[in-house]
């Protein structure tokens, strides 16, 4: 048995075939971060315990005779989306210490389903960043070349499933947070339509553009994930209350006829030759496997950056207000009054980030500047949400980088956010859209650094996309995921 | 030089659902400590909202009820600001498109009826509360989440006394409404006002003060006058009025600065992206208007209209609804409404207010009543024996009569009896006697009353009035 061919289908099926057990299985990826984590790490809590005993759950309901994809199956959970009984700290010292009473529904699911929670996998501060470098618990590294950084902020879940650590992960995506780093570390990552899958119980960023998605080897696995956790929660208001197609159903690979959009903005100067070169390349790919390449445009895609940084930095203002010290979570000491145990609870348990965004979209709605700052970019962000929509008369979907670069060093952009933010260029307008939009390996660069291709559907065409990343993995025979294949 | 004062008020109404606006908790009031809540209301990481419908349901009844437009898309927003009794670090409320704008309600103050305009109602949550003990701070959450309704008027008010009309007439129509329970100590239903004053005949607004912790009618009207008194003051001593919060000193009965503007908070209102746009249709607002009793204002009018009631009686009577609803039933049953409304008045509503409880809270329906006053005119007992009944029925639930012969109640309506007693009392009274032979008319009252003693109270009052009269006639013409 060996940990690279251990995808989420091969694992169900060796479980169905009562050639392995769940025990069995979920000790060799413990092994495995235990091994590889001190390099990389990928996770900020490890189940070591706990995932053994929900793995003999599961083999114990297998002996039963009870079957599922996921009876068994091990997974590993970004640190925001909340786990009962199981450390969720959004990778801040203000939640250092903070165990929810409660599950998110995406884990509920699940958990009911019989899947085993490998660990809690490092990110961002809050997912604030692209770089995974605004942990409290430390940078995460890329494990392609570990001096670089794996992308953010689901930077640990993208590592767990490079780094053979899991078989898959779920990430959130606010920006770009599991597209990008699913490309800087060569896995298949998915942001879902804005609505297709619970948001209860992940610890918000920017509500109105956070999702939580998946992150595995391949496309098949993604729909596998998906279909899981997608559909309406009536403790989510704002989940849409459509049915879920089963996605891995899907997939016949048979893009012939379908109409490709490639939009001349995301194409930029700054770009890397690497990128340019293998997207290219893909769009041939996609070419002689019968699909039509039409040039479009996406006339505000140069807002995306300023728009998304005033909407979620003020919702993030807002719902990072709570962390307050007076409930959970870190209380700073030696208090004299009330307005003290505030200031120094948040000087001393958010990270610079953090703080920055906050004052940034304090800043943004504040009286005085709310027309010009939030109000005027909410105006704009309909304008790119129709950029999308018209696009979408005219093709079925659209094909782009997903990250203008390959994963750069550590420490390279700390020093300039303006340039850090741009590592968000190509994944951003999707949040604002609400669209959905996957991203998958397309080759490598000079440096061997894993290059992502993403592919944009209008609202809730995850099967669409999925469907053509698929037709894509299958001409090249199947993705290179990890540095140790 | 005379000034003109200008009022508006904002009244917070605890909305009397079940469970809490966001999530399932219980709204009961004075459970232990932190023992209603649960992650949502608590605000927990990740935690979502979800609108409990019925507040939107009881939003457009109030709104119904005060005439207002009712918007069929509106919106919640978040107001940030941080307190530890607020959990999330900002309260959901509505701010740009309220559910309800643009209504009225009518008050009536000495005789003169007055219309106030209510800018807006919206929906929000409650914060929970602080509780200042041997020198901590300790913070209690079961408020939290519980639906409020903000009710914003214009401000066309123009006097304390006018303030404090609006206030009852609003309360009034929550009760009627059955939202609200309009527990002012509770705080279930608190107010805010904002004062000013002007120079006669100027147009624009003074500066304002907003005086906040009003928890009584009484010390609204206090607040309210002692500030415009206060901004006169300062004006004529060539001083200027500051806008600022006021807090109310019951004890003092004065106010005193709490924040300036320079200190006022900027609550950063943007739409909550956790909550989808309110929207319901045509129909469901129909429904609602269906089911609406009538408002107080219109019950008034009614009452006085078709049952000929003096206004003082109707004012009364109609302050709750459910004696209003009594008051109706019973008028149904027994044919003469101004007995019925003086028997509630002074009989009813005085056990009522003595035992604090409810109509509703007793077995005396309006049928037993009816019997009730039907014995009376029918004069089986007097005014003293239907009082003493009353206290029974309204306990047991048993028929009136039953209780004439159990408490020996029977009217005494023979002649001959009240005349024997009639005699008796001329002749121990002999000097008084004289006196009215020798035109001192006012002492008939007196016998009447001496009979009345003797009988313990049981003669036929009517009868003995005749009887004394006759036979003080046949005395002064010997
Ligand atoms: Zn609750």
């Amino acid at each position: 048995m060996e940990l690279k061919d251990l995808s989420l289908s091969k694992i169900s099926e060796l479980l169905d075939k009562k050639e392995t057990t769940s025990r069995e299985i979920t000790e060799v990826f413990l092994k495995k971060i235990e091994e590889m984590d001190k390099k990389t790490n990928a996770f900020i809590t490890v189940c070591y315990e706990r995932a053994v005993d929900m793995a003999d759950t599961a083999d114990k309901r297998r002996a039963k005779g009870e079957r599922g994809r996921f009876l068994g199956v091990p997974i590993a959970v970004k640190d925001n989306i909340c786990t009962e009984d199981i450390k969720t700290t959004c990778a801040s010292k203000i939640l250092h210490n903070f165990i929810p009473p409660y599950s998110a529904t995406v884990v509920e699911k699940l958990l009911q389903k019989g899947a085993v929670i490998l660990g809690k996998t490092n990110m961002d501060e809050f997912a604030m960043g692209s770089s995974n470098e605004t942990s409290y618990f430390g940078p995460v590294r890329n494990p392609w070349d570990l001096e670089r950084i794996p992308g953010g902020s689901s930077g640990g879940s993208a590592v767990s499933v490079a780094g053979l650590e899991s078989p898959a992960s779920l990430g959130s995506d606010t920006g770009g947070s599991i597209r990008q780093p699913a490309s800087l570390c060569g896995v298949v990552g998915l942001k879902p339509t804005y609505g297709r899958v619970s948001r209860f119980g992940l610890i918000a960023f920017g509500s109105s553009l956070d999702q939580i998605g998946p992150l595995t080897r391949n496309v098949r696995d993604c729909a596998l994930l998906l279909e899981e956790i997608a559909g309406y929660d009536e403790k989510d208001s704002t989940s849409l209350p459509v049915e879920v197609p089963q996605y891995s159903s899907l997939l016949t690979g048979n893009i012939k006829g379908l109409k490709l959009g490639v939009p001349k903005e995301y194409f930029i100067e700054g770009m890397e030759e690497g990128v340019t070169k293998r997207i290219k390349e893909a769009i041939e790919v996609f070419k002689s496997l019968g699909a039509e390449i039409v040039d479009i445009s996406l006339p505000h895609t140069d807002y995306g950056i300023a728009v998304y940084y005033l909407i979620a930095t003020a919702e993030a203002s807002s719902n990072l207000a709570r962390f307050d010290g007076v409930k959970y979570g870190y209380r700073a000491e030696g208090l004299k009054d009330l307005k003290e145990m505030y200031i120094k609870t948040k000087k001393e348990g958010f990270g610079e980030e953090v703080k920055r965004r906050i004052m940034l979209g304090t800043f943004s709605l504040a009286s005085g500047y709310y027309d010009a700052y939030y109000n005027r970019a909410s105006k704009v962000r309909t304008l790119i949400k129709r950029d999308f929509e018209k696009a979408f008369e005219k093709v079925d979907a659209i094909i782009c980088p997903t990250s203008p670069t390959t994963a750069f060093k550590l420490g390279e952009k700390t020093g300039d956010p303006i340039k850090m933010y741009l590592s968000d260029v190509f994944t951003i307008n999707v949040n604002l859209a609400g669209v959905p939009a996957i991203s998958i390996p397309c080759g490598f660069d000079e440096k061997n650094l894993p290059v992502g291709i993403q592919i944009i559907g209008d609202y809730l065409k995850e099967a669409d996309i999925m469907n053509i990343a698929h037709a894509y993995e299958k001409a090249v025979s199947g993705f290179r995921f990890s540095p140790f294949i | 030089m005379s000034y003109e004062a200008v009022i508006g008020l904002e009244v917070h109404a605890q909305l009397l659902t079940d469970s809490k606006i966001f999530c399932n908790c219980s709204t009961k009031f004075g459970s232990n400590p932190n023992s209603q809540v649960c992650p949502i209301c608590l605000g927990m990481p990740g935690v979502l909202p979800k609108l409990n419908k019925r507040v939107v349901e009881f939003a457009v009844m109030l709104g119904l009820a005060t005439n207002c437009r009712i918007n069929k898309s509106s919106l919640f927003a978040r107001k940030n600001y941080f307190y530890p009794d607020l959990p999330k670090g900002y309260q959901i409320s509505q701010y740009e498109l309220p559910i309800c704008e643009n209504g009225y309600i009518i008050i009536k103050v000495k005789g003169e009826e007055k219309r106030i305009g209510i800018t807006r109602i919206h929906m929000e949550e409650d914060a929970g509360k602080l509780i200042h003990e041997g020198g901590a701070s300790l913070v209690d959450l079961n408020r939290t989440g519980t639906p409020l309704l903000e009710i914003v008027s214009e401000p066309d008010l123009r006097t304390a006394e006018e303030a404090v009309a609006y206030l009852k007439e609003l309360r009034q129509i929550l009760l009627y409404l059955g939202i609200c329970d309009g527990n002012m100590e509770e705080g279930s239903f608190r107010c805010d006002a904002n004062v000013s004053v002007r120079k006669a005949g100027e147009t624009r607004f003074g500066t304002k003060a907003e005086l906040k912790n009003i928890n009584s009618f009484r010390f609204i009207q206090r607040a309210i006058e002692y500030e415009i008194e206060r901004q006169i003051d300062l004006i004529e001593s060539g001083g200027r009025v500051v806008q600022e919060t006021r807090l109310f000193d019951s004890s003092k009965g004065i106010t005193i600065s709490m924040r300036g503007k320079e200190e006022a908070h900027d609550y950063r209102y943007f739409p909550d992206p956790d909550l989808m746009p309110v929207s319901f249709d045509e129909g469901f607002v129909e429904e609602i208007k269906a089911k609406l009793p009538e408002i107080p204002y219109d019950k008034r009018r009614r009452f006085i209209n078709e049952y000929n009631l003096p206004e003082y009686d109707v004012e009364i009577i109609t302050t709750d609804r459910d004696i209003a609803d009594f008051f109706e039933e019973t008028a149904r049953l027994f044919n003469n409404p101004k007995t019925i409304s003086n028997f509630i008045m002074t009989e009813i509503l005085k056990e009522l207010n003595e035992k604090k409880i409810g109509i509703r809270d007793t077995k005396i329906t309006a049928s037993l009543l009816a019997k009730l006053l039907t014995l009376l005119n029918e004069n089986k007992i007097n005014t003293n024996g239907a009082r003493a009944i009353l206290p029974k029925v309204m306990e047991s639930g048993r028929d009136p009569e039953s209780f004439i012969e159990e408490l020996g109640l029977a009217q005494i309506s023979n002649e001959d009896e009240i005349l024997k007693m009639i005699d008796e009392v001329l002749k121990e009274n002999q000097k008084e006697l004289q006196e009215y032979l020798s035109g001192k008319d006012k002492l008939f009252a007196f016998f009447v009353g001496q009979v009345m003693k003797k009988s313990r109270g049981k003669a036929n009052p009517k009868l003995l009035n005749e009887l004394i009269k006759k036979r003080l006639d046949e005395l002064a013409s010997k």
